[in-house]
């Protein structure tokens, strides 16, 4: 924020970046080959619904595009606790590139109809054969991602996520604020 | 391709930079004419006013300093840890990344009166307080509204904002009761001592134009303090896209306010500033306007209302 817009006190909603997410695929590559961890070929958007018909139309459209075509995603959409609306997209575990197209998608029709701001995170699901789950997590306003590892209740295996940023470090942009990591518990597709 | 929804408040804006531009421009006339005073009558009454902006410029850049300390303190809240306040964190935490702001400390203050408020000198110091009282009515949307609200002060640096634009009022404040003092023990030794004869008529200017210029900053500041939180709202709203959820807050919290035993609200008058709502009676809200630190509940509920229709649209 500059000096004149705090001198008048306003704050622009800031606008998601959304292109860091093409990465994804190649960082995929490396989480398997490297940590042993596949995708689960689950993916989802969390973002903020804004009251009134405006957002609630474009919602609806684009649950509509993405049920539409041959090989589509299963689209399943849940509210958690916060009031934050999560789009989850399921794909075969191998189609990294799929997934990810659908994720922009989600994000494109968003920012198109103006509610860019309204955009919290993507969450890419990813699992090893001793059933540990690691999900890693894009935040839209910084075009930073974290890795983030849910363990039984409300706890999360910091020894993983920092494995696992060591790991992708060279494929994606890793948040350099640890306080910036906040624990999302209870997505759905981890 | 990528479209905005948002649209500033220029209205606002334009009354809020003149509120500081009048300010500035009292703060100016305040030195003219103290110079000039002190030029005419050919004396030095120059020490007290040393004194009072060295003494008013500490206590500024101390409040500014310590703020988040002092009204943690006052208000006996203490901070707490994402495991003592999980629900609390994770709506900060989420709003942060929201608005792509660093993550502020959070406290709770054991107090029944529902109110929120934000403070430290800048947003690596800030720090976000609830009472148990707030946490107790509202439900989580209306929780997140406040914090929003209370985020966009942090955003807005409105603790530095209007630390600096006390400054004058402190400053004019401590003149007045100086020279009230020294005119009180002053004029007491006058009859023996002629050197000293001259200083009476100068303070007695100096007092008045610093009254002058103390009720004047006062209105000012208080004017000031109104248009931020009007900003502060809209930020708040615009950030959560739910400007409903904020103005129910509003209802409750004001509702409830004016239903609390006097003795509380007196308790809490003196940090009214950094509250989300003011702690007044209901029946003095609407005597004086022009006194409140906050806009009427009317005027905050009206500007929501027409950035609901606005996003809806």
């Amino acid at each position: 924020m500059g000096f004149l817009d705090t001198l008048l006190g306003r704050t622009k909603p800031v606008q998601p970046k959304l292109d860091a997410l093409f990465s994804l695929p190649t960082a995929a590559v490396t989480v398997q080959a490297a940590m042993g961890f596949v995708p689960t070929g689950t993916g989802s958007v969390c973002f903020r619904p804004a009251e009134g018909r405006a957002f609630h139309d474009i919602e609806a459209e684009v649950r509509e595009l993405l049920s539409m075509g041959e090989n589509a995603a299963q689209i399943e959409v849940t509210s958690d606790s916060y009031g934050f609306t999560w789009l989850v997209c399921r794909h075969s575990s191998d189609d990294m590139e799929a997934l990810v197209t659908d994720l922009h998608a989600v994000n494109l029709s968003l920012a198109e109809g103006g509610f860019g701001p309204q955009l919290l995170c993507t969450l890419v699901g990813f699992t090893d054969p001793r059933g540990r789950k690691l999900g890693i997590v894009y935040l839209y306003k910084r075009g930073t991602f974290y890795p983030f590892a849910p363990t039984t209740g409300e706890r999360r295996d910091n020894a993983l996520e920092l494995e696992a940023r060591g790991a992708i470090g060279s494929d994606l942009p890793i948040e350099a604020d640890l306080s910036r990591w906040f624990p999302v518990w209870g997505a759905p597709g981890l | 391709m990528v479209r905005t929804r948002y649209a500033p408040d220029r209205g606002l804006q334009a009354r809020m930079g003149l509120t500081m531009f009048l300010l500035g421009l009292v703060f100016v006339a305040f030195v003219i004419a103290l110079v000039f005073i002190l030029a005419a009558f050919k004396v030095g009454a120059g020490a007290i006013i040393f004194f009072a902006v060295l003494l008013g410029g500490g206590l500024a850049f101390g409040s500014l300093f310590w703020s988040d300390k002092i009204a943690l303190r006052a208000s006996g809240a203490q901070e707490v840890s994402p495991e003592e306040a999980p629900k609390l964190h994770g709506i900060v935490d989420r709003l942060c990344a929201l608005a792509d702001m660093p993550k502020p400390r959070v406290a709770i203050a054991p107090a029944d009166m529902p109110n929120a408020f934000a403070t430290g000198r800048n947003s690596k110091n800030a720090v976000l307080c609830v009472t148990t009282g707030l946490m107790r009515r509202l439900d989580d949307k209306e929780l997140e509204g406040v914090l929003a609200h209370e985020m966009s002060h942090v955003a807005h640096k409105d603790v530095v904002v209007m630390t600096v634009a006390s400054f004058l009022g402190i400053v004019a404040g401590l003149l007045v009761r100086f020279a009230f003092y020294s005119e009180l023990f002053g004029g007491g030794r006058r009859g023996g001592d002629n050197n000293n004869g001259g200083a009476l008529p100068v303070l007695l200017v100096v007092l008045l134009v610093s009254a002058v210029v103390y009720a004047i900053s006062f209105l000012l500041i208080r004017l000031l303090s109104r248009y931020r939180e009007l900003a502060a709202d809209r930020a708040g709203a615009l950030l959560t896209g739910q400007p409903s959820a904020l103005a129910s807050a509003l209802t409750k919290v004001s509702g409830a306010m004016s239903a609390i035993p006097t003795k509380d609200l007196r308790e809490a008058q003196a940090l009214n500033a950094f509250y989300f709502a003011p702690a007044l009676k209901a029946n003095t809200v609407t005597l004086s306007t022009i006194f409140s630190t906050h806009p009427s509940l009317d005027r905050r509920l009206q500007q929501l209302s027409e950035i609901s229709e606005q996003l809806g649209r």
